[in-house]
């Protein structure tokens, strides 16, 4: 009995069964759905544009992580990758689903120091290179010409290369709002069959995996539900004052990336706030952004860049609604 | 009984705190037993918080079980006595259980004694003065059991200027394992009472609560056909760490003790049900504190007890009577496993402050890989002292001590609540310790 190896630690010895790897596999497993219907939706060509961004993302954290590192088995490169791809139009060609990959990994993560350093979401990060970088190609929204297993051809493009599209290209719902100001019908906008990126048209899946992630505690319900009640409100005020020119907040919620963003990029652990108030703060401030940029700016959509100037403001967010201490007066 | 009284609620509690496993089950329904006695006690001199006490008998001195062995070392210490009828064999330095090396006074039993106490008289706490009674709990050696061992009698001795309106018991037992006060608080309701009483009589406050968490039923059945009067049995949500004076205090009272301060700034003294429990018996029977209930339990001990252990007993003949360990056993611990200290030798003896002996194997204490901090937020609504453990960790793996204090580092009485959420295994309490360390150093350095 004495002489047994007893080791020497410090309390607490018990440890809640969560673990950070943990908490990433099942935000992969929550996208699982999402993915499917993309293929669902936009054909196989959705899953070789979701494969390729994971292997460049996991690839590049490979190449710039310290080999002792755990970083590549802790499943945050998938998610990153798959919420890249779920970002991208179909038939965006896979050289630039691989460099987005690059990017969003090299400088949305690793550059900062890794999992957890980084500002802004690896992943809108990515996806906002490749739209200063190939602004055409992903506002091409092509349609999927039928057979699930053709992969379109824009897809297989050389690199650096035009694609050649020769499919039949369509319009978002917002680009319809913006530029038409005809309004898709709700039941569409809910069951993703629309025009639009690859993981963001399928509403009830969005909102289904929205209600997991919240009950098993991996987002925090603030966030998602400040995003959307801000939009709501705020695009209703406009809908009450002028119908026929602003659209209404059904639409405004259920249409573009708002619910892919409000469910798995505003909620990125690493880039959102940490503190109760900064929650809120945080997502009025997405709602307000997306409003802003959808009814006045030039673009149709505006989740990506409302999310990726909250990220920015969060550190400051995080001190500024520093919780009072116990026994302080605040 | 009143349909009222029979229930378990309301169950108050504090905002914040986690929900460990329980492990209760192993030890809650086995009933305090006495343990034999050895042949050898080791009572180091410092079982308490203060100045180490002073040894009155000399090397082959007989002394009797009772007898004072040594008496207190200044205001800030106090008296302590023989457990056995027995031969002084030594005064020297041993290994205390704290790992360091410090006086103590080793007795051999006396194989032939009856071991029953002589000469041993009640004393009638109601004829005494206030400053008399402080005396009494000086000389008995009355410590607070609940794991800081802080002397009794100078927590009891309340300045004139301040006025204690709320008297708390704590029969909370937060801790994962730990049953000792679990049982007290079934087999020795009326001790509790009594000595509850006696405080009071002294302490004149106007409400008495007995805190106890629900997950102990029969205790607080117990206890509500005890109560009299102004003392009232609490129920409080199973949260740990609901038993800390601040989080016990806030779910009662819901009022906050201000930083730094003491709950006497409320108004509140908060005690151990051990400790009173050992106050009424010795003005009962005049017995000294020369004996306590330790919880020797956790999932690889063989027969998981209460054991009413004399202190100075060796660990190792405490945790034999328990059936010992399983060989898988990789953590012998002293306290609960929350905040308790890990042991790496049984042969040191059991003091006035060892609450209970874990042996817990790899399956309960994990080898975890540290990931980086996932700002997850799990460390901030467990907090029960709302602080950021995230920020501090961050702050505390740059060395910067000074940004901690700021961020009120100090105020954390490091209840492992952030460390035990933390998906990361970022060892957060662990250098909040460190960092408290560096700057009590700081400090003293500047003065």
């Amino acid at each position: 009995m004495s002489d047994q190896k007893l080791t020497i630690s410090t309390s607490p010895f018990l440890k809640d069964a969560a673990t950070t790897p943990g908490i990433m596999w099942k935000v992969v497993f929550s996208l699982l759905p999402v993915v499917i219907a993309s293929s669902y939706y936009f054909g196989v060509g959705a899953l070789v544009t979701t494969a390729v961004a994971i292997i460049s993302c996991v690839l590049t954290e490979w190449f710039f992580s310290p080999r002792s590192a755990y970083s590549i088995s802790d499943g945050s490169g998938v998610i990153t990758g798959i919420l890249l791809a779920m970002t991208l139009p179909p038939g965006f060609p896979l050289w630039m689903t691989f460099i987005g990959g690059i990017v969003a990994i090299g400088m949305g993560k690793t550059i900062w120091g890794g999992l957890g350093q980084n500002i802004f979401n690896p992943a809108l990060l990515g996806r906002a290179f490749l739209q200063a970088a190939f602004p055409t190609a992903i506002t091409t929204w092509n349609l999927p010409d039928g057979a699930f297993l053709d992969v379109q051809a824009s897809q297989l493009a050389m690199p650096f290369m035009q694609s050649q599209a020769d499919v039949v290209s369509s319009a978002t719902p917002l680009a319809v709002m913006k530029f038409d100001k005809v309004e898709t019908n709700t039941w569409d906008l809910l069951t993703g069959n629309i025009g639009g990126s690859l993981g963001e048209t399928c509403g009830i899946l969005l909102i289904l995996a929205m209600v997991y992630l919240i009950s098993v505690k991996i987002i925090k319900w603030q966030i998602p539900v400040s995003i959307l009640l801000t939009v709501g409100i705020l695009s209703l005020v406009f809908y009450l004052l002028d119908a026929n020119n602003y659209p209404s907040p059904q639409f405004m919620i259920l249409s573009g990336g708002l619910l892919i963003g409000a469910v798995y990029m505003a909620t990125d652990l690493v880039t959102s706030p940490i503190t109760p108030s900064g929650l809120w703060i945080y997502g009025i401030g997405i709602g307000i952004l997306v409003v802003l940029i959808r009814l006045w700016g030039g673009l149709p959509e505006g989740v990506m860049y409302a999310i990726l100037l909250m990220n920015a403001a969060t550190p400051l967010i995080n001190r500024y609604t520093a919780v009072r201490t116990y026994g302080y007066k605040k | 009984m009143s349909a009222a009284a029979n229930t378990i609620s309301p169950q108050l509690t504090f905002q914040h705190g986690i929900h460990p496993e329980e492990f209760k089950e192993l030890s809650n329904l086995k009933p305090i037993e006495r343990m034999a006695f050895v042949p050898e006690y080791r009572l180091p001199l410092s079982q308490h918080i203060g100045a180490p006490s002073l040894p009155v008998v000399k090397v082959g001195e007989n002394v009797k079980r009772g007898q004072k062995i040594a008496d207190p070392g200044g205001y800030v210490s106090v008296a302590l006595h023989s457990p056995v009828d027995g031969t002084i064999k030594d005064i020297g330095i041993y290994t205390h259980p704290n790992g360091r090396e410090l006086p103590a006074i080793i007795i051999t039993t006396d194989a032939y004694s009856s071991q029953e106490f002589v000469g041993m008289e009640s004393v009638d706490p109601y004829s005494l003065s206030k400053s008399e009674f402080i005396q009494k709990i000086q000389d008995s050696g009355l410590v607070g059991l609940g794991g800081a061992a802080f002397p009794a009698h100078v927590k009891f001795n309340i300045q004139e200027d301040k006025k204690c309106k709320y008297l708390m018991i704590n029969g909370c037992e937060c801790e994962p394992f730990l049953t000792a006060d679990d049982r007290l608080m079934i087999e020795f309701g009326e001790e509790l009472i009594e000595g509850i009483k006696i405080l009071n009589h002294f302490i004149g406050a106007e409400k008495v609560y007995i805190a106890v968490e629900v997950n102990k039923p029969k205790a607080i059945m117990n206890l509500r056909n005890l109560a009299s009067d102004n003392i009232e049995v609490v129920c409080l949500k199973v949260k740990y760490p609901q038993g800390a004076e601040k989080m016990m205090t806030s779910a009662i009272l819901g009022k906050e003790i201000p930083a730094g301060g003491l709950p006497l700034d409320l108004g509140v003294l908060v005690s151990n049900v051990g400790t009173l429990v050992a106050l009424a018996q010795y003005f009962r029977n005049g017995i000294p504190l020369i004996e306590r209930v330790v919880t020797v339990t956790g999932t690889t001990m063989n027969r998981p007890s209460n054991v009413m252990v004399p202190v100075g007993t060796p660990m190792e003949s405490l945790v034999k009577w328990c059936g010992g360990f399983t060989s898988d056993t990789t953590r012998i611990l002293l306290g609960g496993p929350m905040m308790g200290m890990v042991q790496k030798r049984l042969d040191v003896p059991v003091v006035k402050g060892t609450s209970g002996i874990l042996a817990l194997s790899s399956e309960q204490v994990k080898e975890l890989n540290e990931y980086s901090c996932i700002r997850c937020g799990r460390c901030l609504d467990a907090c029960p002292i709302y602080l950021n453990p995230s920020h501090l960790g961050l702050l505390a793996k740059k060395g910067l001590w000074e940004e901690m204090e700021e961020n009120h580092v100090m105020d954390c009485f490091e209840c492992g609540s952030c460390s035990f959420v933390c998906p990361s295994a970022i060892p957060l309490v662990q250098s909040f310790r460190v960092a408290k360390g560096f700057i009590k150093q700081a400090k003293k350095r500047d003065v």
